[in-house]
């Protein structure tokens, strides 16, 4: 029973990361870049969804509207203005280390807009508790929409990505932007729609965050953005598959780690598995085996 | 070629040496502030720092997000040496030198320990194992506690109760307090030598037989190899060296402040490091030098800003990136500015 | 939308403002250092909001011994290296006394700069609580209580008190503060009446605590100790609420702030017993004025760290009358006969009265527990 409690805990957190990480490896997949500032739009989102339902009052469903909202533009902005001119520069590192400008930029905004002090987030979902076992197993309802919703998110982007024009188009230029172009797509309005995508999960990704983890400050997302940098590269980078189950692995370990071996340690025993895993499988668990050209 | 080259170099030293000169001389003269005095040898650590991390970012064309773990352990070796030996060593120059070596030392062992197996990973899946191995390093320094008394070291993982240290005995590591107390040997001397030391091995390398062999692995590995090139051998050689170098960078930190807590070696500063690097331009060993001093000094300076202050820097940060790297701004800057900058600084 | 209009205003004119300098010799300058962006800043910053209340009103009642207080805070980024930076920046302004820094880690590395084999700056933490942040010199001196003494307070209370027998504790790992007073709360366990159960860590940037409570809960924790801050605490009590965990809360000074917490469902809290020496919804006349004041100001409920940096500002009023300092004189000399003094006083404060120093820097000052029944504090005996 302990164990189980345990391994829902782990989905619940498990869950939020595979939202954080299913953005990530979307915009790494079409624009091979690393973005770090995700972490910080989503605490941008949380921040929206906030914002609008203590001063504004707008219901919980609302709020995670405005955020989407909020944070795809945002985006959409970034992507314009620090990204773009960078795609085709010399390094691929110039734009990592942009994407840090744009996190550092993102935590100040907020802390001079917000101030420092951390708000706690009343929970959007007001689902009541599942108890199972006669009360010993507890499933909150913000962990049963959190994995819903995780799942629900990795199949439609799933058929998003195979099933329409714009996701083949994704696919298309991911693979070679070159060819894409050749072909008529427009690859930066592909790019731009990814980051519309990427971010607008990230809002949804900072409301639930923040509901199952009701503490929010400037610094929010950066924690829990390298982890599910993590997890994305755990899972294979690119695949998004791979996101979801290296959201889910990553979160289950940290816990079980908690639960079984050092709370101390539980991030040092969290990386070493990755360290392990990567060394088996240098791609990830279900990235592709990258082509070596000769 | 190779008299430029050579040239390019002395003008690397040269511009170390003036540095160190006229900053002397500002302080001969009493017009340094407090406060640049004080980032002097912050200024050398980082700049040390960011030419070893340029050694396998740039010349041998690794991703690197670990850099500040090895810094980690340079700087709790080095400060562990200095707090045992403080009484019976005195001299505190030679104290100083003893310590850098040894977090050099012990980098390098960290180095080729981590290396080995990572650094045939690629990439950002390299990039993803050098920052979990940094925080590895700093999560487990901060859960050590080591004291010492008459009967000799004690260990824990717990607290300083669990010690059971005698009377007479002293902490040396606490846990996330770190070590503190360390005597503060760094001179800004002691930083400028450490410079030219680090400049010496890594431009010596980069022109050397094995520094050609490691590029040529960068640039192509296939073919390196093709031709015999021992691809580990060199990855690692690269590798062990920065990490190596990073230690005693470490070390003069820790001599510098009287506190030294694991969290200051998190990912942040190994990302730090990174954007110094390419900042400065990949490769370019004299780009990392300024970038260092400029981005460390750019929010000590502003901070008559007061709380806009890392706000501005960020911008700063995003419109410096734009312009040195962005295609576009640099067929400007070639177009407008071509006096100013003949050669772009990235290849 | 209107404050992004005032930022980038703010920004332009204080570019222009990059040098302001004073008059030299005519006004005590006081600088503090503490963390005012980054992970930290909440502390940081309430301590400069806090210290900024007591420097107007002193300089509105006319100073100390007749000369105005100028205060100026510098930003740390919770980093000992900036800390000296910054320590170095308000050296160059000519600071007289510091009232810093705001965290340990930066603590001890300016104190060994502030000591009198080196600087010689008189120097009182607000809020630097670990224990030996202030020993580097002896011109250096604390308003809050130290880490041991807190463990050790908790748990001599819940022992006297017989509060429970099987008792758990959650603590940061990767802060002294958490680290320092769940030592001597060890410690000085083993001498009471109660067992610890469980005790489980976390480190800095965790979000979930299930793993930890599932723990305790298992262990059957009646009471459950928590020394670390109220911005994790609120978390804690959200996840214990959703496993239907309902031990006893203990918190130390640290918990004090969790009601203030915008957004915060004060139920949570229902309950919670904490070791404070400042309570906000105090009735005496000094907490309420000062409460106000800093809803005026700052349009939030001040918390422990800006009701210490109130308290330093006025102990460092009475410590300066005692010595009979003047602008005049250097940091030095300054030092010099204000730590004499600060033996010597005694001071009423948010924080507590008749507070008295020693010479080793170390306030006696006694703790109140309180509890929060119906979203205020009740005092407990």
């Amino acid at each position: 029973m302990k164990f189980l409690s345990y391994l829902i805990n782990g989905i619940s957190l498990g869950s939020v990361y595979a939202i954080i990480a299913l953005g990530y490896t979307m915009v790494y997949g079409i624009a091979k870049m690393l973005n770090f500032a995700h972490g910080d739009v989503i605490m941008v989102g949380a921040y929206a969804a906030f914002a609008c339902i203590m001063n504004a009052s707008l219901p919980p469903y609302a709020a995670v509207l405005v955020a989407i909202v909020v944070c795809t533009v945002l985006g959409v902005l970034i992507e314009t203005v620090a990204y773009r001119p960078l795609l085709s520069a010399a390094s691929s590192l110039a734009v990592l280390i942009t994407a840090i400008g744009v996190s550092y930029f993102l935590q100040n905004v907020v802390l001079l807009i917000f101030g420092a002090n951390a708000k706690s987030f009343q929970s959007v979902v007001s689902l009541p508790n599942l108890k199972l076992a006669d009360g010993a197993l507890n499933i909150s309802g913000v962990t049963i929409v959190t994995v819903i919703s995780c799942i629900l998110i990795m199949l439609a982007l799933t058929a998003f990505i195979s099933r329409t024009k714009t996701g083949q188009a994704m696919l298309a230029v991911s693979e070679d932007k070159g060819a894409a172009q050749l072909m008529g797509i427009n690859v930066n309005g592909t790019i731009a729609v990814t980051f519309a995508i990427g971010s607008g999960l990230a809002a949804i990704a900072g409301v639930l965050l923040c509901s199952a983890y009701p503490s929010l400050s400037p610094y929010t997302g950066s924690m829990p953005g390298i982890k599910a940098f993590t997890a994305a590269v755990f899972g294979g980078i690119g695949s998004i598959p791979g996101a979801f189950l290296g959201g889910l692995l990553l979160g289950i370990i940290e816990i079980l780690a908690k639960g079984y071996i050092s709370t101390e340690l539980s991030d040092a025993i969290v990386f070493s598995v990755l360290i392990i895993i990567l060394l088996v499988k240098p791609t990830g668990l279900l990235g592709r085996k990258m082509q070596e050209k000769v | 070629m190779k008299k430029q080259k050579l040239r390019s170099n002395l003008i690397t030293y040269g511009i170390v040496l003036a540095a160190y000169v006229i900053v002397q001389a500002l302080i001969a003269a009493d017009s340094l502030s407090s406060m640049m005095k004080g980032l002097l040898v912050p200024l050398c650590v980082y700049v040390v720092l960011a030419v070893s991390l340029n050694l396998v970012v740039g010349i041998s064309g690794e991703l690197s997000l670990g850099h500040a773990g090895f810094m980690c352990v340079g700087a709790f070796s080095g400060a562990f040496f200095s707090k045992c030996i403080q009484d019976v060593l005195t001299f505190s120059p030679l104290r100083l030198l003893i310590a850098m070596l040894i977090g050099a030392a012990v980098a390098a062992v960290f180095g080729i320990l981590i290396g080995i197996p990572v650094l045939r990973l690629k990439g950002d899946y390299l990039a993803i194992v050098t920052l979990a191995f940094g925080e590895i390093i700093k999560n487990v320094m901060n859960i050590f506690y080591v004291g010492i008394d008459g009967a000799g070291f004690h260990f824990s993982t717990q607290d300083e109760f669990a010690l059971n240290l005698a009377a007479d005995g002293r902490m040396i590591i606490s846990g996330p307090t770190g070590i503190t107390q360390t005597p503060k040997d760094a001179t800004f001397t002691a930083g400028i030598i450490l410079v030219l030391i680090t400049l010496f091995i890594v431009l010596n390398l980069i022109d050397s037989r094995d520094g050609r062999a490691i590029m040529s692995i960068r640039d192509n590995r296939i073919a390196a190899e093709s031709i015999g090139i021992n691809i580990t051998k060199y990855k690692l050689m690269a590798f062990t060296i920065s990490a190596a170098l990073a230690g005693a960078a470490g070390a003069l930190y820790a001599h510098n402040l009287s506190s030294l807590t694991a969290k200051k070696f998190d990912y942040n500063t190994s990302i730090l490091a990174l954007v110094f690097v390419v900042l400065g331009g990949i490769g370019n060993i004299r780009g990392s030098i300024i970038a260092a001093v400029l981005l460390t000094a750019l929010p000590e300076l502003l901070r008559g800003l007061s709380s806009y202050r890392m706000l501005i820097y960020s911008i700063v940060l995003i419109v410096m990136m734009l312009f040195n790297w962005a295609p576009k701004a640099l067929e400007w800057r070639e177009r407008n500015l071509g006096r100013f900058f003949k050669t772009s600084p990235n290849k | 939308m209107k404050k992004f209009a005032k930022i980038a205003a703010l920004a332009g004119v204080s570019v222009m403002m990059l040098s302001s300098t004073a008059l030299a010799g005519d006004t005590f300058k006081i600088g503090t250092i503490g963390p005012l962006t980054g992970a930290g800043a909440a502390y940081g910053n309430a301590v400069m909001n806090g210290a900024q209340i007591a420097v107007d009103e002193i300089n509105e009642a006319g100073g100390i011994n007749g000369a105005q207080v100028e205060f100026k805070a510098e930003d740390d980024q919770l980093d000992e290296e900036k800390a000296v930076t910054a320590y170095n920046s308000l050296k160059d302004w000519d600071m007289q006394i510091l009232l810093g820094t705001v965290t340990s880690g930066s603590c001890l590395a300016v104190s060994t700069e502030a000591a009198p084999d080196a600087d010689n700056i008189f120097m009182l933490t607000p809020s630097g609580s670990q224990k030996d942040c202030i020993a580097a010199g002896d011109n250096e001196f604390r308003v809050c209580f130290s880490d041991p003494d807190q463990g050790s307070a908790s748990a001599i209370y819940i022992g006297e008190h017989g509060l429970a027998e099987k008792v758990g504790v959650i603590y940061n790992s990767s802060i002294d503060y958490s680290k320092g007073i769940y030592a001597t709360f060890r410690q000085e366990a083993e001498e009471q009446p109660f067992e610890i159960v469980a005790a489980e860590a976390f480190t800095n940037g965790s979000v979930d605590f299930s793993a930890q409570l599932q723990s305790l809960k298992d262990a059957g924790a009646e009471l459950v100790y928590l020394p670390f801050y109220y911005d994790e605490i609120a978390v804690v009590l959200k996840q214990a609420k959703d496993m239907d965990f309902a031990p006893i809360w203990f918190g130390v000074d640290g918990m004090d702030g969790l009601l203030t917490v915008e957004g915060f469902d004060q139920s949570l809290a229902e309950g919670c017993i904490l070791l404070t020496p400042f309570s906000a919804d105090a009735e005496d006349e000094l907490t309420v004025n000062f409460v106000t004041k800093y809803q005026e100001l700052y349009g939030e409920v001040p918390n422990q760290f800006a009701a210490d940096a109130y308290d330093g500002m006025y102990i460092l009023k009475a410590a300066i009358e005692k010595a009979g300092a003047t602008p005049d004189m250097s940091a030095s000399e300054i030092s010099d006969i204000v730590k004499v003094a600060m033996t010597e006083i005694s001071v009423d404060g948010l924080t507590g009265t008749g507070m008295t120093w020693n010479a080793d820097g170390e306030p006696s000052k006694s703790p109140k527990t309180v509890q929060i029944q119906n979203g205020v504090y009740v005092g407990m005996e």
